[in-house]
């Protein structure tokens, strides 16, 4: 009986999990499609040059100034709030993880998950 | 070239780039990036930096699938991901440090290696085997659906498949792919886990590795949006269009031919880093 619980609950957690990934995705590609847009409209006749490689502005690589540029209607600024949305995608499904392997009682593999999840945190906002 | 060809351009070889990578359960990133720089002339750090972000996009989105069919093992996947979250902050703040001479041949050699697994069939027998210690104390033993039923497995050699993840985790932070070729020798070699099973669980650690050093490369600069953009939906639109052509499609002549593309990549690659060094 026990067994049949925990196998419902493994069962739920794994659908659970699966519509977060499916949900941080879809959304993710969205803004950066809806962000390219404008992009390409603004700027598409520009020409390219990738040849030379110079680190993106804080603007487009720090969150606050992500979001200054997609209050003020920047292409770019959407695409790469887009690609922060992918990045917290795999980061949530380890949050809700940890709350997945808590009320099963597995303490084990609670301080496993949130061992990753400081790890992932430290990548995003350390120094 | 104007922007808007360009993107035209990059998203069209990174549908390309997406759809044989996951028929050959490769991944995509490991031939948008030699296309990125051979054929478009694109500095490997912005190509690195763009192939990384769809690798997480392909990855969620099979995972998705996969989790749903009861293939993966979260706990094992858990488990490995602290080897390769870690590997991953590793394998970033080494590209931060290592000129770009040096990174093009590490990634020729790792495309060699990824040539040779991928030309190579995958052992499928991995059968029944003794339940290891550590394994039953870390709960990895587990099960899958088959046509026969539920089949039971065990896991092996528990701290070999860790450190083989670390080092997993290392060349995807380091290169920016998925490194599928690692994790296929440490959990089908050292873990022996069934080939469904090991397949479906190294598509859910991916995106979480790749995450991993996402952020350090989105805080440092190296994510282009305008790069990125066409990189990461063209990928992502022809691996999931690959998966559903997974199982019905003539895989083997495939994964000769795909062998043999990521060879002349890799010779390419090696040969401009070289060039690059003296």
């Amino acid at each position: 009986m026990k067994k049949t619980v925990q196998k419902l609950m493994n069962l739920e957690t794994e659908i659970i999990i699966g519509n977060i990934l499916r949900a941080g995705v879809i959304s993710a590609a969205t803004v950066v499609s809806v962000g390219g847009i404008i992009y390409l409209f603004r700027h598409g006749q520009t020409q390219m040059d990738y040849s030379v490689f110079r680190r993106q502005p804080p603007e487009f690589s720090t969150v606050d100034g992500i979001i200054r540029q997609v209050f003020s209607g920047r292409g770019r600024g959407m695409i790469q709030l887009g690609l922060l949305f992918l990045i917290a995608t795999p980061i949530a499904r380890v949050a809700f993880s940890v709350f997945a392997f808590a009320r099963q009682r597995d303490r084990l593999y609670v301080a496993v998950t949130l061992a990753v999840l400081t790890i992932l945190i430290y990548s995003l906002i350390g120094r | 070239m104007s922007i808007l060809l360009f993107t035209l351009f990059v998203f069209v070889g990174s549908f390309g780039a997406g759809f044989l990578g996951s028929l050959t359960g490769l991944g995509g990133g490991i031939v948008v990036i030699p296309l990125l720089t051979s054929l478009f002339g694109v500095d490997i750090r912005y190509a690195i930096g763009a192939s990384l972000v769809s690798v997480i996009a392909t990855s969620s989105g099979a995972a998705s699938a996969y989790v749903k069919e009861g293939f993966s093992n979260i706990r094992i996947g858990m488990f490995l991901e602290i080897a390769t979250t870690i590997g991953a902050l590793v394998g970033a703040f080494l590209a931060l440090r290592l000129s770009t001479p040096i990174i093009a041949l590490i990634f020729g050699f790792v495309l060699i290696h990824s040539a040779y697994v991928s030309s190579r069939p995958r052992d499928k027998s991995a059968g029944p085997v003794k339940a290891d210690r550590l394994a039953s104390l870390l709960k990895m033993n587990g099960t899958y659906p088959s046509r026969g039923g539920i089949v039971p497995y065990n896991v092996n050699s528990v701290p070999t498949g860790f450190g083989l993840m670390f080092i997993a985790g290392t060349i995807s932070g380091l290169l920016g792919i998925g490194s599928g070729a690692v994790k296929v020798l440490a959990m089908d070699q050292a873990m022996r886990l069934p080939f469904k099973v090991s397949t479906a669980t190294s598509n859910f650690m991916i995106g979480v590795t790749a995450a991993a050093s996402a952020g350090i490369y989105l805080r440092q600069g190296y994510i282009d949006p305008g790069l990125t953009m066409p990189v990461m939906l063209g990928v992502l639109l022809g691996s999931s269009i690959g998966a559903r052509h997974l199982f019905n499609a003539e895989t083997k002549k495939l994964r000769i031919i795909f062998g043999l593309v990521i060879f002349v990549l890799a010779v390419e690659m090696i040969y401009t880093g070289l060039k690059g060094l003296f």
